[in-house]
């Protein structure tokens, strides 16, 4: 093996120690918010008259999805688009702005990962006392508290695997199948997959996920500029002319420190210690930051202990730091912020004018027209009628504009369907040859609403004459 | 980076032989080699749970890997791993779907299926495939059959009758349509007489007296309306066609020929006859299928 030079650095392992304050008390309601809705949606009923009860729920197998009142049908799946379009362009709008705001308080990997770290501390203590099992022989001690942790993170695994499953599938009848052997196998290899991913992911892989797999991570820098806020070190007032140092007598008021022409870092190294990717702020910003802003929260709760004025680390602009101003109306900015609203607009438009009733018209081509006894020419179409209301219709089908011509609907020209329900009918046509009909003729097949005239829709389609016969 | 690489000796076996010569060591990359070791894992954990060695004549069977199965006959089977097995327990399975289908439309009347999209549309695609494996070769895709040789399913013309329940018979019990060859016993004047006459029924005549002339022919020496009937309309109960339509199903008759090719078209299958047989399925489909297939044919052609 080649040993003398390796091809990757070797992961340091990193102890975060907990920290409070504001952005900490942010982050953890985002987390209990985004934790109660992931967890919790899939049990809550929304009954509706074509599907399951359930609030959210991909049916895979009918090709629906049903999200509250609104039901998606495979053919709408263009949404699908709209929806991750808009997304990318609030991804970019709120980078542009405010930096790596997603990946700080938003991002599963930061979430989980937060929680991962808490059932850690829970289990094997303060970072100190972590680094010290870390470090220790193997024992009893370790070996029941590293295996409490990872039993415990595998039960949230599990139970983050088990409920992206449940989105799939009507999650009172998964739950029971599930456990006892009888779901089917898909159910089964989603929960392992999301079960491993999750645990390797957020208990061993953390900040290297960030840092060398996310693409996000990396093209979100690529968006910053002068003005996008940052978590940044004020480096003006932290190391002043003869840099930071500790507190010893003659540099303990800021005053002493602003004399002697020293910062206002006192370098207790909290800021390092809280941070879940094992950078220091201080040296200016890198690409491992996800803006989590926990060493705003340390060096704040330290700057009040001693007194001193909050802020040396903050969310600011490098146009702030150098003592200018935020710029945040600018064309990019402005360019995103309508290209989000107009693809909203597009997309609640298309949402709101989706079609509810869907026809579909397909000639049999073997044989594509028969001869009758008494001369006429038959074709016969298979016509796919699908009602995506959630009500019961009738309506009537007819064929215009096709003088001369008998038809005759099997097995009923009545179109009775249920809430979302789908049928098809075959219809044939008859039409005497001669030689009016020098091409092939157009006409139409309407669908009505039962016992009126109105057209609610219409389908053009061809009638074939064999040339021998025109 | 690469400055501090190129600095760096190459690794080497470490073996050196006449003094100086060396062999360069160029280690797999770790990643390959543990992939590989997990096919090797994998391979020895496959050996276990399914068929794999040979031994003589036989061969292992795998551990805890029994299907069992029911075939279409009715035997249980119960046997090791193996992808037949699986195909036949999957077929066992769609059986089983299908029987529930099946069995609504056992006692069902053809009218019953006709009126029930439900049911419609399960005896159709049912025996779209019974179609496409049994009746397709002859009668073509879709039944649109070929002139001269075997009839088309899709138009309003039965030879044999379009009801449901003759359908049914035509399909379970065969046909054999038989026309006698007139050669030899009509002149070449009388053959143009009579194949005028024919074409006068589909009201296709261009020569009144020779078609009068073979009018008599037809009604009377030739005998032709004992099978045509005297209105030229066919029997069902015989299978003769009928002539008075627009169908053509033994002449190979195009709209677009000349009054002498249709005219020479209804000569040649005068002189030579007709023989031609529909084959016997009652013992090589269920009573179920040709149910199934009747409707089907029925619905090709609207039926009667």
């Amino acid at each position: 093996m080649a040993s003398e030079e390796a091809l990757y650095q070797k992961r340091i392992p990193i102890f975060p120690r907990s920290v409070k304050g504001r952005y900490r008390s942010l982050k953890y309601l985002i987390l209990f918010t985004a934790y109660s809705v992931y967890f919790l949606l899939p049990w809550i009923p929304w009954s509706r008259p074509d599907g399951p009860s359930q609030t959210i729920l991909f049916d895979l197998v009918d090709r629906r999805f049903y999200l509250f009142n609104l039901t998606v049908y495979a053919q709408d799946i263009f949404w699908l688009a709209g929806f991750l379009i808009v997304a990318a362009f609030l991804l970019f709008f709120v980078t542009g702005i405010a930096g790596r705001v997603f990946c700080g308080y938003f991002c599963f990997q930061t979430l989980w990962t937060d929680v991962y770290q808490l059932i850690e501390r829970l289990v094997q203590g303060e970072r100190n006392a972590r680094m010290k099992l870390a470090a220790a022989p193997w024992g009893a001690n370790k070996f029941i508290r590293m295996g409490l942790t990872w039993l415990l993170w595998l039960l949230v695994a599990f139970w983050t695997g088990f409920s992206f499953t449940l989105y799939w599938s009507h999650a009172p009848e998964l739950l029971q199948q599930f456990f006892t052997g009888h779901a089917p196998f898909p159910a089964y290899a989603t929960t392992l997959f999301l079960t491993a991913t999750t645990f390797v992911m957020a208990g061993l892989a953390r900040e290297q996920v960030c840092t060398y797999m996310c693409p996000y991570a990396r093209f979100q820098s690529a968006m910053f500029d002068q003005d996008t806020l940052i978590v940044a070190y004020d480096e003006q007032r932290g190391e002043r002319g003869c840099g930071r140092a500790k507190p010893k007598k003659g540099l303990l008021q800021q005053q002493e420190r602003i004399d002697t022409d020293t910062g206002d870092c006192i370098d207790c190294g909290y800021c390092v210690q809280v941070c879940p990717v094992g950078i220091d702020i201080r040296n200016g910003m890198q690409y491992q930051c996800i803006s989590c802003a926990l060493c705003i929260d340390a060096c704040n709760t330290i700057m009040s202990s001693i007194k001193y004025p909050t802020g040396l680390i903050r969310y600011t602009s490098e146009n702030a730091l150098q003592g200018g101003r935020t710029n945040w109306l600018k064309f990019k900015n402005i360019g995103y912020a309508v290209a989000i609203l107009v693809v909203i607009g597009l997309l609640v438009w298309s949402i709101s004018h989706r079609t509810v009733l869907e026809m579909t018209v397909r000639q049999v081509r073997q044989p594509l027209y028969v001869m009758l006894s008494d001369g006429s020419i038959q074709n016969r179409y298979t016509i796919k009628v699908n009602n995506k209301q959630s009500k019961a219709v009738t309506y009537t089908l007819t064929v215009r504009e096709l003088p001369g011509a008998h038809w005759e609907v099997r097995p009923s020209d009545k179109i009775s369907l249920g809430p979302s329900e789908s049928a098809s009918y075959e219809v044939r046509v008859w039409l005497k040859p001669g030689p009016e009909f020098e091409d092939d003729k157009d006409f139409e097949f309407v669908l009505q609403q039962e016992g009126t005239t109105k057209p609610l829709l219409s389908k053009e389609v061809d009638f074939y004459i064999p040339h021998s016969m025109r | 980076m690469s400055s501090e690489k190129s600095k760096q000796s190459v690794q080497t076996t470490g073996h050196s032989w006449d003094g100086d010569l060396q062999e360069f060591n160029n280690p797999l990359p770790t990643w390959w080699l543990w992939g590989f070791y997990a096919t090797v894992v994998f391979a020895l954990i496959y050996w276990v749970l399914y068929p794999a060695w040979p031994i003589g004549t036989s061969f292992t069977k795998g551990i805890g890997n029994q299907i069992e199965y029911t075939t279409k006959e009715g035997k249980v089977v119960k046997t090791h791993w193996n992808t037949r097995a699986v195909y036949e327990k999957q077929m066992e399975v769609a059986r089983e779907e299908q029987a529930v289908y099946l069995a609504k439309l056992k006692d069902a009347s053809f009218q019953d299926i006709l009126n029930d999209p439900q049911k419609r549309g399960f005896a159709l695609s049912f025996a779209k495939v019974l179609f496409a494996d049994n009746c397709a070769a002859c009668h073509q895709a879709g039944g649109a059959g070929i002139v001269g040789k075997y009839p088309n399913l899709a138009d309003d013309s039965w030879l044999w009758g379009g009801s449901f329940q003759q359908i049914e018979t035509t399909i379970r019990e065969g046909r054999h349509g038989n026309m006698p060859s007139f050669a030899g016993r009509l002149t070449p004047a009388q053959f143009d007489d009579v194949s005028e006459y024919v074409l006068s029924l589909s009201g296709q005549s261009i020569d009144a007296a020779k078609a009068m002339r073979g009018n008599k022919l037809f009604h009377g020496e030739a005998g032709c309306f004992a099978c045509h009937t005297a209105a030229g309309t066919g029997n069902v109960l015989m299978g003769s066609a009928n002539l008075t339509d627009h169908i053509w199903t033994i002449a190979q008759i195009h709209p677009g020929m000349t009054h002498d090719q249709k005219q020479q078209a209804i000569i040649n299958v005068v002189t030579h006859g007709v023989s031609r047989t529909m084959p016997t399925w009652k013992h090589r489909l269920s009573d179920m299928q040709i149910k199934m297939l009747a409707f089907y044919v029925h619905e090709l052609g609207g039926g009667k």
